[in-house]
C-alpha cells in the first residue's frame, strides 16, 4: 500500500547523490549510499523526526551479488514510515556502519543481521553472534547456505508425490545428525573462544560505572539457561557487586530454529501455521500480522466480516495474554501459582472459544490471504458475548482487588526498573512497556490497520514507567480490549468471511511489505519480499519481545538481583518469539 | 499491616475452595452427576463455572467442539459387500500444501495401460512431524482426508500412519463432525443433481 507520509519526505532533495528512491517495482523508500548512512540516518531522526526505528534487517540479493540492509523508522506520533536501504558489495568482509550511536535500539538486530547473513556493522561494539552458537559455520540466511536435511530450495518438495517414498529424515544423513560443522571442527578441543568476548564485554561496562567506589571483586552469575523464572531457555550473564547488578548481557537463541529460512522454504500459505509458533500465546495476533503483510503485497481486500472477526480474535487474545503476563509476574515475585492458576482459568475460557472457531487451542491457523477459515458458529458469539458483558470486567475487577493492594506486591514494583521515555523510544521498545513511560503509541491508533478506526477506545497510558505503571497498564488495557470487543459484537456485519476464492497456492506479484500490528507484547512485524514465485524471498519476523528485551541491561544497571527476575517477566517475553 | 494480608488472601483461597465444592453440592442435591457426567463437563467449561475447574481426565474428557482437529485421517465410504470405497484420488494437493512435508503419497498406475488412476497405492502421514494445521483437510476438493478429534495417541514407538491405520468410515466422520458432513452431503448432491440435469439437457438439445 502506499505510504503517502514517506513521499512528503524528500530525502533525495535532501541529500543530492547521496540518496536516491528505490525504483525497482513494488519498492517504496529510499537508497542511501553505504559512506552517507549515518549522516542520512541522523538526518532522519533529527530533521524529520523519525524517532522509533523499529525493524532492521537484511536481505541477501545473490542475483545482483548484494546485501541490503533495511530500516523501518517511524514517528512516535503515529503515521507512516519511512523505509530506507543501504547495500553493499556480498564479498566478505560486507562492512555497513552501525547506527548504534543514533538508536540504542539496533544493537540486537545488528546483531541477528551479523549471526545470519554475514555483515559486519562498524562502529557496534559488541558484535558477537546472537541466535546461533560461537562455533557455528556460516551464516545461515544467505542464499547459498544449505541446512543439514536439505531437499529443495522450496516447498512441496517432490519427493512427496506422486511416487512417494517415505524416509526417515535422520537416515538421509549419513551422520544421522542435523549439525553443521566448520571443516576443522573438532568437539574435543573446542573452546568457546567468544564466550570470553561476553565475560569482557560485561567487564568493560561495570569498570566505567563503579569509577570511584571502593575496589571490590565483581561475580558473575549465569542465570539460566534453565533457570525456573527466565520465562524458558533465556540465559542471562549477570555481573555483580554483592547484590547489586553492574553488568548484564541477555544470552539468547537456546531455541532458535531460523524461522525466516523456514519461511523462505515454504510458500505463502504454508508459513500462517509457522506463525503460531512465534509468540505460542497469541497465535491469533501472530496470523494477523503475517496476512496484512501478504494482503499489502497482493494489494487484495478482506471480507467485512473477516475484519471484525479478526478484530475479536485478536483482542481476545490480548486478554488472555495480559492476564497470564499477570499471573507469571506473581510467580516471579514469589506468589508461587494461585495468582497464576486464578489467571488461566479465564484464560482457558478464551481458549475454548478458539478452539471452537479455530480447531486448536493455541495454534490456531485461523486467518487466511482476504479473510478468515471459517466463520464463527453462533454459540462460540454468544459465548464471546457473554465473558466480554459478564464474566471478564467482573473477573479482571476482582483480579485488581486482589492483587494491588497488596503491600509486597507494591514493596516489589513500585519505584523500582524506571524507565523514561527517552530510552524507551532510542531502545525501540514498544507495545506496553512504552505506554507505561507516558507514550501513547498503540499502532491500533498510531497507524491504524484493519477496523481499528471504527472503534471507540482508549490508548492506555501510564506516565511513571516503573514496574507498577508496567503491571497496571495491562489492566487498563484488559479494559480497552473489552469496550472493543463490546463495539465489534454489536457491529459485526453478515456476510462472507473470506474475500478469495480458496486456493492452496497464492500469487503474490513481485515487491516488498512490511505489516505491523499491535501484538500484545508490542510492535509485531514482518517484512515480505516477493519476486513472484510461490516462495517469499525474504521474510522476516521483527518480534516484540526480542527487541523489547535491548533495555534491560539499561534498566537494570544498579539495581538488585532479586528485582532482575521480575524485570524478565514485566517485559513479557517469549522464547518462542525472542529466539525463532 | 499485621498480618491483615495474610487473613485477607487465606479468605480469598478459602472462598475459592468453597467455590469449587458448593457446586458438587448442589448437584448432588439436585440428583445430578457432576464428575463423569457430559453435562458436568459441559458446565464446569461454561462461563458460569466456579472455583477450580478441573476435569478429571483420563477418566473423563473434556467435550471437544466439532472444529477440533488432531493429525488427519482418510475418509472411505462404505460400498457394497463392505467394500472400502476410499475417497482419496490421489491427487497429491495434501501433500503439496502441507507445510512441515510430512505426507508421502504413492499413486496407483494401471499395470495394463501405464495410467495413473485415481486411488492411491500407499498413503503414509509421519504424525510425529505434522503439525496439525489442517491444511490438507481444508484444501482437499475430493472431501477425502479430514482431521481427527481422537488426541490420545502417545505411543512407544514412532508413529508413522499408513493405509491402515488412517483409514475410516464415512459413518465415524459424521459422527465426529455432523454439520460439516451434512453440509459436504448436501454440496455433493447439489452437485451431483447438477451433473444430472446438465446429462440430461445435453442429448435433448
Amino acid at each position: 500500500m502506499a505510504t503517502p507520509l514517506t513521499m512528503t519526505v524528500d530525502l533525495v532533495a535532501r541529500f543530492p547523490g547521496k540518496v536516491t528512491a528505490d525504483r525497482r517495482p513494488g519498492y517504496t523508500g529510499f537508497s542511501v549510499n553505504n559512506e552517507n548512512l549515518v549522516e542520512v540516518a541522523t538526518a532522519i531522526r533529527d530533521e524529520f523526526g523519525y524517532d522509533l526505528l523499529t525493524a532492521v534487517t537484511a536481505v541477501d540479493y545473490i542475483a545482483e551479488n548484494k546485501m541490503e540492509v533495511v530500516y523501518h523508522a517511524y514517528k512516535t506520533t503515529g503515521g507512516a514510515g519511512l523505509v530506507f536501504k543501504v547495500q553493499a558489495e556480498r564479498v566478505d568482509p560486507i562492512e555497513v556502519p552501525s547506527l548504534i550511536n543514533l538508536w540504542a535500539g539496533v544493537d540486537f538486530q545488528e546483531r541477528e543481521a551479523w549471526d545470519l547473513y554475514g555483515i559486519k556493522f562498524t562502529g557496534h561494539p559488541d558484535l558477537r553472534r546472537i541466535l546461533m552458537w560461537e562455533g557455528y559455520d556460516g551464516h545461515p540466511l544467505r542464499k547459498d547456505w544449505k541446512e543439514p536435511f536439505f531437499e529443495e530450495e522450496a516447498k512441496p518438495f517432490k519427493s512427496r508425490w506422486p511416487d512417494g517414498k517415505f524416509a526417515f529424515a535422520e537416515n538421509k544423513n549419513p551422520f544421522r545428525d542435523n549439525l553443521n560443522f566448520p571443516k576443522d571442527f573438532d568437539p574435543e578441543n573446542f573452546v568457546v573462544e567468544k564466550e570470553e568476548d561476553l565475560y569482557l564485554s560485561l567487564e568493560r561496562d561495570s569498570l566505567k560505572d563503579t569509577a570511584g567506589n571502593m575496589k571490590t571483586d565483581h561475580i558473575v552469575v549465569n542465570m539460566g539457561p534453565h533457570h525456573p523464572s527466565t520465562h524458558g531457555v533465556l540465559r542471562v550473564a549477570v555481573q555483580l557487586d554483592g547484590e547489586t547488578i553492574i553488568g548484564l548481557k541477555p544470552v539468547m537463541g537456546y531455541l532458535h530454529r531460523n524461522h525466516d529460512k523456514i519461511g523462505e522454504r515454504n510458500t505463502y500459505l504454508q508459513i500462517i501455521p509457522y506463525t503460531d509458533r512465534l509468540d505460542y500465546f497469541n497465535s491469533m495476533s501472530n496470523n494477523f500480522g503475517y496476512v496484512i503483510a501478504v494482503e499489502k503485497l497482493m494489494k487484495i481486500q478482506v471480507a467485512e466480516r473477516a475484519e471484525y472477526i479478526r478484530v475479536i480474535m485478536a483482542e481476545l487474545s490480548r486478554i488472555q495474554n495480559h492476564l497470564i503476563f499477570i499471573g507469571m509476574l506473581m510467580n516471579d515475585l514469589g506468589a508461587m501459582y494461585t495468582p497464576s492458576l486464578y489467571a488461566f482459568e479465564e484464560r482457558e475460557l478464551i481458549l475454548d472459544i478458539f478452539e471452537a472457531v479455530s480447531g486448536a487451542r493455541m495454534m490456531c491457523n485461523y486467518f487466511r490471504f482476504g479473510g478468515v477459515v471459517r466463520d464463527v458458529p453462533e454459540f462460540a458469539l454468544k459465548k464471546i458475548q457473554d465473558l466480554v458483558s459478564d464474566r471478564l470486567p467482573a473477573k479482571t475487577d476482582e483480579m485488581e482487588r486482589f492483587l494491588n493492594e497488596n503491600e509486597i506486591l507494591m514493596a516489589r514494583l513500585k519505584g523500582i526498573h524506571v524507565l523514561n521515555a527517552e530510552e524507551a523510544i532510542n531502545y525501540s521498545v514498544t507495545g506496553p512497556v512504552l505506554r507505561a513511560t507516558g507514550v501513547p503509541y498503540d499502532l491500533r491508533r498510531a497507524d491504524p490497520y484493519s477496523v481499528y478506526d471504527r472503534f471507540d477506545f482508549d490508548v492506555a497510558v501510564r506516565h511513571n514507567g516503573d514496574m507498577m505503571d508496567n503491571y497496571l497498564i495491562r489492566f487498563d488495557e484488559i479494559r480497552q480490549s473489552l469496550r472493543i470487543l463490546e463495539q465489534a459484537l454489536k457491529q459485526i456485519p453478515q456476510g462472507p468471511i473470506n474475500s478469495q476464492k480458496p486456493a492452496y497456492q497464492v500469487r503474490v506479484p513481485a515487491g516488498e511489505a512490511y505489516g505491523r500490528i499491535e501484538s500484545p507484547k508490542g510492535e509485531l512485524g514482518y517484512y515480505l519480499i516477493s519476486n513472484g514465485k510461490p516462495n517469499p524471498y525474504r521474510y522476516h519476523v521483527r518480534p516484540a519481545s526480542f527487541v523489547n528485551l535491548q533495555c534491560v541491561e539499561k534498566m537494570c544497571i544498579g539495581t538488585k538481583i532479586a528485582d532482575f527476575v521480575a524485570l524478565v517477566a514485566m517485559l513479557d517475553i517469549v522464547m518462542g518469539e525472542l529466539d525463532r | 499491616m499485621y498480618g491483615k494480608g495474610i487473613l485477607k488472601g487465606l479468605s480469598v483461597t478459602w472462598k475459592r475452595f468453597w467455590d469449587t465444592y458448593t457446586d458438587d453440592i448442589s448437584w448432588m442435591l439436585k440428583g445430578k452427576k457432576r464428575y463423569n457426567s457430559v453435562e458436568g463437563v459441559a458446565h464446569r467449561s461454561s462461563k458460569n463455572t466456579k472455583g477450580i475447574f478441573t476435569v478429571q481426565y483420563p477418566e473423563e474428557q473434556l467435550i471437544v467442539p466439532e472444529e477440533f482437529r488432531f493429525i488427519p485421517f482418510l475418509v472411505y465410504d462404505e460400498g457394497a459387500e463392505g467394500k472400502k470405497e476410499i475417497r482419496c484420488t490421489s491427487c497429491g494437493i495434501c501433500a503439496k500444501v502441507c507445510p512441515p512435508q510430512c505426507i508421502w503419497i504413492v499413486r496407483t498406475n494401471d499395470p495394463a495401460t501405464g495410467r495413473p488412476v485415481p486411488v492411491p497405492t500407499d498413503f503414509h502421514i509421519d504424525m510425529d512431524i505434522c503439525m496439525n494445521c489442517g491444511f490438507c483437510a481444508e484444501y482437499c476438493p475430493f472431501d477425502a482426508i479430514k482431521m481427527d478429534h481422537k488426541f490420545d495417541i502417545a505411543s512407544y514407538q514412532r508413529n508413522v500412519y499408513g493405509m491402515d491405520q488412517l483409514l475410516k468410515p464415512a459413518k465415524y466422520y459424521a459422527e465426529i463432525r455432523p454439520e460439516n458432513y451434512h453440509r459436504e452431503e448436501e454440496a455433493r448432491k447439489a452437485k451431483e443433481a447438477a451433473k444430472a440435469a446438465k446429462a440430461e439437457a445435453a442429448p435433448a438439445a
